[in-house]
């Protein structure tokens, strides 16, 4: 009977440990992840990497200021889609929705926001590259706005959700109509929630690149204007890391380094941001 | 006079302006409209994204038929395609990344959800979180330059020394290939396992593990036989949707899986998922058939995805509304 007793409390110690064990395993990945980039990226990041434009292959130097530019270009039009759709469709889904149709469009969200973002990029090509027969910003710009979206939608319904009833009650016993008090109560309520969700959204899609190779498809100079193709830091990173050349991959971990550092900034301020107080718990 | 009659209707234009966004600002009714509009975008989206991919490979759909599925040539010389070595590719792969991915995420979740302090599960989770927020194309550079030399310089010749009876660790260690792809993939479902899974756990009521623990259970006891039952079908949904993403995952698996058309028993050989196919040749696809053939297996990934997805969040809402355990 001690015997068993024992055994049991050997399996539970084991088996507590191991599953200890995964968790430090899956955080000492991230930690994994980001001291090879710092080492790598860090070395051979330099002024010319964000104010040059690439040099032809072999020789040496050069940056990656096109793909910069490219990079925010895309992100803006993909905030012009994405933000306003998720903030009004948000609206909707926490304020006006009905019961069927709500759950009909959380549940579409949701099948989107599992789409293959490469699937997305099909879709960006059949409707705009297609018809205007030349890669651009603005199909690269769609795609990325469309994968937004559902992240948008989601985050924004949530905190908008999350606002307490007697907010919105008061603003109605003072006679605000219901838009009213969505525009001027609900919403500045939820925003710096609403802010998060729209920048941790456009974090995510910044690092897109699958639909990017062939909406955006890539460019070796300046894009200007928004209907020619346009070079964005992950295409290429994909595009330097599966070249022979040792150059370009120094090259290429310096964009990883540069564009993981503006994902987990994001990512990690907006949460510290969010874990301040929010208006209503401090009335 | 033209002159009144210009400044009279540019009055009337601006009074009904004025009356519009009155009726906007206060009306209830049109607020509910455009936001029902904006909100009905997102149906918009996937409706019109089944009907481009529906269009666009209907010349590959009417040519191949179902055969399209079976075969395994892939040539755009004599425009003949046939998807089976994508679709293994595509299989392979995911299947070794949740085997892989499934014991430790659990394991991990486990952890969060029973075992550690509120506080400290909750930073981990976000510490996970982040891994989730790693681009994948930053995945495949880490790959190529850490992932595939490993392979191919010490695991893959110590798993063909001592597993070596077995196909599946047979052949020449090249590195790249579905073993590469499997990892890497493992690697990145593991934190949307993990988040998923104890969000499951953690739903599920306390009164649950006090019973288990009040008739004497271990900790490890009340979990394995109590908790996980109960959320057993939430844990599948999570599964279900880290699949999806495996399947649907292109960059960093096309960078480490090394882009070979074929079907092989060794894990060790080179090979081509059908995500990876899209990446690759869409630019380069030079007949119509080509482009159609691509666009039919985006079809297929589109259909295959949804369907997981589908079932997965499913399966999560009803562990979420009542447990799965057996009475």
């Amino acid at each position: 009977m001690n015997l068993r007793a024992n055994w049991r409390k050997l399996i539970n110690v084991v088996m507590l440990g191991l599953s200890g064990m995964c968790t430090l395993l899956a955080v000492s990945l991230l930690l994994f992840i980001l001291g090879y980039l710092v080492w790598q990226g860090g070395t051979a990041i330099n002024w010319a990497f964000f104010t040059e434009l690439p040099k032809p292959v072999g020789e040496p130097g050069g940056g990656m200021a096109n793909a910069i530019v490219g990079s925010a270009k895309l992100l803006l039009l993909a905030a012009l889609i994405g933000i306003p759709v998720g903030l009004l469709g948000g609206i909707y889904l926490a304020e006006f929705g009905g019961r069927t149709w709500s759950f009909l469009l959380r549940y579409a969200t949701d099948l989107l926001n599992g789409t293959p973002s490469i699937v997305i990029g099909l879709l960006a090509y059949g409707i705009l590259v297609m018809p205007m027969r030349q890669f651009s910003t603005l199909a690269g710009g769609f795609a990325l706005g469309v994968i937004m979206i559902p992240t948008a939608l989601r985050t924004a319904e949530e905190f908008l959700q999350s606002v307490p009833r007697p907010l919105r009650e008061a603003a109605m016993a003072l006679g605000a109509s219901r838009w009213k008090t969505i525009a001027t109560v609900v919403v500045p309520a939820a925003l710096p929630g609403i802010v998060t969700g729209m920048l941790l959204g456009l974090a995510r899609i910044a690092g897109e690149t699958a639909p990017l190779l062939f909406t955006a498809f890539s460019n070796r100079f300046w894009s200007p204007g928004w209907i020619q193709p346009t070079a964005s830091l992950p295409v290429m990173i994909y595009t330097y890391a599966i070249a022979p050349y040792e150059d370009w991959h120094r090259q290429a971990w310096a964009a990883g380094l540069v564009l993981l550092a503006l994902i987990l900034i994001v990512n990690v301020g907006t949460r510290i941001l969010l874990s301040r107080r929010t208006p209503w718990e401090r009335l | 006079m033209a002159m009144s009659n210009k400044a009279s209707e540019r009055g009337i234009i601006s009074q009904r302006a004025h009356f519009w966004f009155q009726r906007l600002h206060e009306g209830d009714a049109v607020a509910h409209l455009v936001t029902l509009i904006v909100a009905s975008t997102v149906l918009v989206v996937t409706g019109l994204l089944v009907y481009e991919l529906w269009i666009d490979s209907a010349l590959s759909r009417q040519k191949f038929g179902w055969k399209f599925f079976f075969t395994s040539t892939w040539d755009p010389v004599f425009e003949s395609f046939g998807a089976w070595p994508f679709i293994f590719g595509t299989l392979v792969t995911s299947a070794l990344g949740l085997l892989l991915a499934v014991p430790v995420g659990l394991g991990a979740a486990i952890f969060l959800a029973e075992m550690a302090p509120p506080k400290v599960s909750s930073a981990l989770a976000f510490v996970i979180d982040l891994l989730a927020a790693v681009p994948s194309v930053i995945y495949g550079l880490l790959g190529i330059f850490i992932l595939v030399p490993w392979l191919r310089t010490s695991a893959e010749p110590f798993l063909n020394t001592h597993f070596g009876f077995l196909p599946l660790f047979q052949g020449p260690a090249y590195g790249v290939g579905f073993l590469a792809g499997g990892v890497i993939l493992a690697i990145m479902i593991l934190p949307y396992i993990i988040s998923v899974s104890r969000e499951v756990l953690l739903a599920v009521p306390p009164e649950q593990r006090e019973a288990a623990l009040a008739v004497g259970s271990t900790h490890w006891e009340a979990t394995w036989e109590v908790v996980l039952p109960y959320a057993r079908t939430g844990i599948f949904g999570s599964i279900f949707l880290a699949l999806a993403r495996a399947l649907g995952e292109t960059m960093a698996v096309t960078m480490v899986i090394g882009n070979t058309p074929q079907v092989s028993s060794s894990l060790f050989a080179p090979g081509y998922t059908i995500a990876a196919a899209i990446a690759n040749e869409f630019t380069e696809a030079t007949g119509n058939v080509h482009l159609a053939a691509l666009m039919e297996l985006g079809l297929v990934l589109f259909v295959v995805t949804f369907i997981l997805n589908g079932l997965g969040r499913l399966l999560i809402l009803a562990t979420a509304q009542q447990g799965t355990a057996r009475e």
